[in-house]
């Protein structure tokens, strides 16, 4: 899955009015030596001239397989075939979703569609984010907290145009959804583009890394961010000395597992197939880095609902701790039965 | 609904590799179309790679970008392309600009028929082209996925999502549509007229007999089905997509319903592309190891045409009168073979 021929795909989601096209435009504009080919749903937005960008129709299909939430875009099926003619032409390929779309059929076409799995491969999904509207937002619009959840990078724009405790509130909501984005601040988009392209992001290396920021909370969110009593208001929320407020998203939340000791295999695998099976509505994504017992390999895995792809990634360094790590973001996860799963494939 | 169990051996091969003459064409092919006895590899952009029966190529240019779909009649090859263009190539080497989409979309997908008409379609909208000149536009539910001529009548069948629609464009009346949950991909008629065949999104293909639109689902498939080939005076469509040739019987009013299809030419490696002869009952075939062979329907007797070891092979094609065959792996490293 990190196969260097294959052509990287940046999905950039985002609200209507968060500004997508902005960050788009920018990236178009930049001197960065970069061509892209750029799909986007909105001809004639883009204000700059380039023969590699393609309308969209967002086209979504049920694929005949028995797989209920098994959607995909069938339209990116055959640009990025098309695209593909022209394969030595540009670097990488960005997606612009509208404010209204789910990203899942986006990254699911990555995943079952074989000829767009040979080439191209799903880099980031970036999710811009307005800091002035996005609290409202996840109240409101479900399908801003789809696209929070399912991000690998979120720029929260338009910073300057909210006070600093707003700030910090609008951070603490999106950390409630999605604690494992790389998050990054910026007025009318300003960023480095490297932040947001090309970040391997589903390469899976840097995609459990939690933002230092939020571990400092001191909060051992990472463990037991659930383990608080449930029965109160959730929309209460502590103050840390570091200033940082904590959320708990009552309906989408994240889980993470956690084990130093190697990981059964022959139980894991069928556990986690099931698991997806069974829950695969609710989970939106999943990532994981594995070490199962009498294995040298980092074991590497990322899924979108139900659909879940893996490979052997490479040795474990000699330095390196063999943790087991394993993330899921969704609505309404069942915490208690997952946790238990997990400790059942644990080898001891 | 009809499938198939792959398995079998494959049987000792006479070769004729040492009378392929070989061609580098030095970019990458999608496809071949004889124009006369002349083979014309598509690019996968701007160019055509001309070759005459000594080896000798001339390329010529046909879009300024990517070359989305090309179809021929024997006498002209009809390219769409990602400039907005359909244009032609005949078989003089003239290439001229049939349409072009005032907005710059892409011809997803163009057809040729027999009398001259001529389709294209641009997301949603297939347009069809009178010999004379008059155009007509149709716009079916989603972007169309493949187009196709019907072999008698001006009609046109466009395939898309959930099914294809059938379309008379000189007749009033709303078009006919034939229901399929699904995409819908390449679209092609029986040459008798009596069944539409698509190729979908999903490892399998989808009939429809013309006559009460009785579905006819043809699966089994290991892979998507990207080429397919009507035989022995479409008696059986060929297919690509398994680890050998899938032939689908088409005799007798039932088509290939409630038959088991006939598997030829067993591989280690898929099937890329199938090209039936158009007169004997032989049909060639590629893998995605590089491997052509020749098949004889009746017995499945093999002949080996090119070795393996290359890239997938993409483009086979007969010339019309079945005396010569063509192929390339999709690189570029094609070769020819007299009969």
């Amino acid at each position: 899955m990190s196969d260097a021929s294959k052509t990287p795909v940046t999905v950039l989601t985002g609200y209507l009015g968060a500004g997508k096209t902005t960050l788009l435009n920018r990236i178009l504009s930049e001197d960065h030596g970069k061509k892209y080919a750029v799909i986007v749903n909105e001809f004639g937005e883009i204000g700059i001239d380039n023969d590699l960008i393609v309308g969209a129709d967002e086209e979504v299909f049920e694929m005949n397989n028995g797989c209920i939430c098994c959607t995909v875009r069938g339209d990116l099926v055959r640009i990025i075939s098309g695209l593909m003619r022209r394969k030595g032409k540009f670097d990488a390929i960005i997606v612009e979703t509208t404010g209204l779309a789910d990203p899942a059929p986006v990254a699911q076409t990555f995943f079952v569609d074989e000829d767009v799995q040979k080439n191209a491969r799903l880099d980031a999904v970036v999710t811009v984010a307005d800091a002035k509207w996005l609290s409202d937002r996840l109240k409101d619009a479900p399908e801003a907290k789809n696209q929070i959840a399912f991000a690998d990078v979120i720029v929260l724009n338009k910073t300057d145009l909210v006070t600093k405790p707003e700030l910090a509130e609008v951070e603490a909501r999106i950390r409630a959804i999605n604690p494992y984005a790389r998050l990054h601040r910026t007025e009318r988009c300003q960023i480095a583009i490297s932040d947001v392209l090309e970040r391997g992001a589903f390469d899976l290396d840097r995609i459990l890394e939690i933002e230092p920021e939020f571990l400092n909370a001191g909060d051992d969110h990472d463990h037991h961010h659930h383990d608080h009593d449930h029965g109160h208001d959730h929309d209460h929320h502590h103050h840390h000395d570091h200033g940082l407020k904590h959320y708990h998203d009552e309906e989408m939340q994240s889980l993470s597992l956690r084990s130093d000791k190697p990981l059964d295999p022959s139980k894991f695998m069928p556990w986690l197939q099931n698991l997806v099976q069974t829950e695969g509505g609710r989970i939106l994504r999943s990532k994981g880095i594995l070490a199962f017992q009498d294995d040298d390999d980092r074991y590497v895995f990322q899924g979108v609902h139900m659909m879940l792809e893996g490979d052997h990634q490479r040795k474990w360094k000699p330095d390196e701790a063999r943790q087991s790590r394993v993330v899921f973001i969704g609505r309404e996860l069942p915490e208690a039965a997952i946790r238990e799963g997990f400790e059942r494939c644990i080898v001891t | 609904m009809s499938s198939f169990d792959t398995g079998g051996e494959a049987a000792s091969i006479v070769s004729v590799t040492d009378k392929v003459r070989p061609v580098s064409l030095g970019m990458a092919v999608t496809a071949v179309h004889y124009l006369g006895d002349r083979a014309a590899f598509v690019g996968t952009e701007e160019s055509v790679a001309v070759v005459d029966t000594e080896g000798e190529i001339s390329k010529v240019e046909v879009t300024s970008g990517g070359i989305l779909s090309a179809v021929s009649d024997g006498s002209r090859i009809l390219f769409g392309g990602d400039d907005g263009k359909v244009s032609s190539l005949d078989k003089a080497g003239h290439v001229s600009v049939l349409a072009t989409d005032p907005k710059r979309r892409w011809i997803d997908n163009v057809a040729v028929h027999p009398d001259g008409a001529i389709s294209w379609s641009v997301g949603k909208t297939a347009f069809v082209r009178a010999p004379k000149g008059e155009e007509k536009s149709l716009e079916v539910p989603s972007t169309a996925g493949g187009l196709a001529f019907a072999p008698k009548g001006l009609r046109l069948a466009i395939a898309h999502y959930n099914g294809a629609t059938l379309w008379f464009p000189n007749m009033a009346g709303e078009p006919e549509f034939l229901g399929w949950a699904g995409s819908h991909h390449a679209v092609t008629f029986s040459p008798d007229n009596k069944f539409l065949v698509t190729a979908m999104h999903e490892p399998a293909l989808h009939g429809w007999r013309l006559a009460d639109s009785r579905h006819m689902r043809m699966t089994g498939y290991p892979s998507r089905v990207k080429s397919m080939s009507w035989g022995s005076g479409g008696r059986f469509l060929a297919t690509s997509g398994a680890d050998m040739v899938i032939l689908w019987p088409f005799v007798g009013k039932d088509g290939p319903m409630g038959k088991e299809p006939a598997m030829l030419a067993p591989m280690k490696a898929k099937v890329t592309a199938v090209a039936c002869h158009p007169k004997q009952d032989i049909l060639a075939c590629g893998y995605e190891d590089g491997t052509v062979l020749m098949v004889r329907m009746q017995d499945g007797a093999e002949i080996l045409v090119r070795r393996n070891e290359t890239p997938p092979v993409v483009a086979l094609g007969w010339n019309a009168a079945g005396t010569w065959l063509a192929f390339s792996d999709e690189s570029g490293e094609a070769g020819l073979l007299r009969l």
